[in-house]
């Protein structure tokens, strides 16, 4: 189910330079999963901003965005009360129904928050999870505390300002784990298809519409073409590989 | 209110008509509402062989619209007349109109042929106007004579009313109106997008993966209507504006300078319901500018001026 949302921002804080996190109140029905998303509408911009839910209950949501153009820029100076139309809920989400002995999850750099309502989801399932945290440098970190929370949290850094030096897939021991979540920038995606591990990745793309009918964030996947936004943007290891 | 028009024999509850390209085949939409409430839709321009379409990123913001270069990706005619048109009668009575695209004369004629035989489709939109596809597309629909020979191709195999979608990118819209409805052409429908770029300033890098792509929204809106003012004053078939509309008082707008119903294209991706509002809203916008039967806007433009 797909509505268009009003909600009211109750908090939009910032978490490190660039990434803040916005909390939303309002009509949750839609949401089904981790790993879906809305779409953002801001005024003078001509396309929403699709970005994905991190967490969310029955009274609202809550997002992580980066700044990264104008209209995340936008999104950062809004305050709390300020109201903001959303699409509500959009792509498909992660199936946390898999069982596994050993789950990692992974993100990488603002890919992380959608990580975070599934680790709760799967640790109140009593799943054995490990959150695997990559980040470029200790200053773009966040979350960390949120997530040990929940889960034994491993973090890595490109240039080794914070936790282990490398990328995040350096945290994986061989054989360590049986099955993975992942959401983060595409080589890192690329990383974990390569180890061969059974899981699931969570895309993203420039997108026009979100709901699966401009074509525009299209992917070759084994089963065919698929839109990242309506038929993912979680896609399976076995058709990305 | 009677918002019903008739486009040379195709009677429309209303003049609204999703354009190709931002409805797909219908599906999407009819999870999130009636679809049977429009005049009509336009499918997802379809070719007679499946395709991919172009590399990502295929789509750019820009003020007030968008770049797309998506580049006709499509499950193929047959595709689209076993699997997605029995999905789509389940949920919708009404008919569409078969956009039909290609890369030489024989694919267009081929895919034109298939899909016009069908029952759901009660107009062929001949898209001699995509500028995402190197072969075909806007290469015939910017030169007369070409445009022409292919309509004439075309109309031989068609079963149903064949339109011509033009493309903005020439000289002289109207001449091409001319050549292709000489050629038999039953109606218009225009603009297809406008060429345009977006570029990175950061990097430098143009922001789609193809450089030159379709821009559309609300900032081609003036360039539309002063296209299809000049089409639908030259030609003597029904002409279907579209371009930038994201209102009821658009849709006057364009039936004001000659067009006899509408497309809404973009504005139906960042706002899904956007052309129920518009049908809804259509009655009220009427009676505020004091027409009783939305037939009398066509083309009030001209005789204001007289």
């Amino acid at each position: 189910m797909i509505k268009d949302v009003i909600y009211t921002i109750s908090s939009n804080l910032q978490l490190n330079s660039s990434v803040f996190e916005m909390r939303l109140d309002g009509d949750t029905a839609p949401l089904n999963k981790s790993g879906q998303f809305i779409d953002i509408a801001l005024s003078g911009k001509y396309l929403r901003r699709p970005i994905s839910v991190c967490d969310y209950d029955e009274n609202g949501l809550t997002i992580i965005y980066k700044v990264v153009g104008e209209g995340t820029k936008q999104m950062s100076n809004m305050q709390k009360g300020e109201k903001l139309s959303a699409l509500c809920a959009l792509g498909n989400g992660f199936d946390d129904s898999v069982t596994a002995k050993k789950i990692a999850l992974v993100g990488g750099g603002v890919g992380l928050p959608p990580l975070y309502g599934l680790a709760k989801r799967l640790k109140s399932q009593g799943k054995n999870i490990t959150v695997l945290a990559g980040f470029n440098t200790a200053a773009d970190m966040y979350y960390i505390n949120e997530f040990s929370s929940l889960a034994p949290t491993r973090v890595a850094t490109a240039d080794g300002s914070a936790g282990t030096k490398g990328f995040v897939t350096a945290l994986m021991d061989e054989g360590e784990f049986d099955y993975f979540y992942a959401c983060g920038p595409e080589p890192m995606l690329n990383a974990l298809l390569k180890t061969g591990l059974d899981g699931q990745l969570s895309y993203e793309a420039r997108m026009a519409c979100g709901f699966g009918v401009c074509m525009g964030c299209s992917c070759k996947t084994k089963l065919g073409a698929k839109r990242i936004c309506k038929d993912g943007p979680v896609m399976t290891a076995k058709e990305m590989r | 209110m009677d918002l019903s028009v008739n486009l040379g024999g195709i009677k429309l509850d209303n003049p609204v008509i999703p354009a190709s390209g931002t409805f797909g085949y219908g599906l999407e939409f009819a999870e999130l509402y009636d679809i049977n409430i429009l005049g009509s839709f336009s499918i997802k321009g379809t070719t007679l062989e499946p395709r991919f379409g172009n590399p990502l990123p295929r789509i750019a913001e820009t003020p007030s619209g968008m770049l797309n270069s998506v580049g006709l990706q499509n499950p193929g005619a047959e595709a689209v007349v076993k699997e997605y048109f029995p999905r789509l009668k389940k949920v919708y009575r009404k008919k569409v109109f078969a956009n039909v695209g290609g890369h030489d004369e024989e694919s267009y004629v081929a895919a034109a042929e298939i899909l016009s035989k069908e029952d759901i489709v009660c107009a062929v939109e001949l898209n001699i106007s995509c500028p995402n596809v190197k072969a075909g597309g806007m290469a015939f629909g910017t030169d007369p004579d070409k445009a022409a020979a292919i309509t004439a191709a075309v109309k031989k195999v068609c079963r149903k009313p064949l339109f011509v979608k033009l493309s903005p990118n020439v000289t002289s819209v109207k001449d091409i109106a001319l050549k292709v409805v000489d050629a038999g052409a039953d109606g218009i429908t225009l603009i297809n997008t406008l060429l345009g770029m977006a570029v990175d300033w950061k990097t430098g890098r143009a922001i789609t993966a193809v450089p030159h792509a379709g821009l559309s929204g609300a900032a081609v809106k003036p360039v539309a209507l002063r296209m299809v003012h000049e089409v639908a004053s030259a030609v003597s078939v029904p002409v279907i504006g579209m371009g930038g509309i994201e209102s009821a008082k658009d849709v006057l707008e364009f039936m004001s300078v000659g067009a006899s119903a509408v497309m809404v294209g973009s504005k139906n991706l960042t706002d899904p319901f956007i052309c129920k509002k518009i049908i809804e809203d259509l009655p009220a916008v009427l009676s505020e500018a004091g027409v009783q039967d939305i037939k009398s806007v066509i083309g009030r433009t001209d005789r204001c001026a007289k």
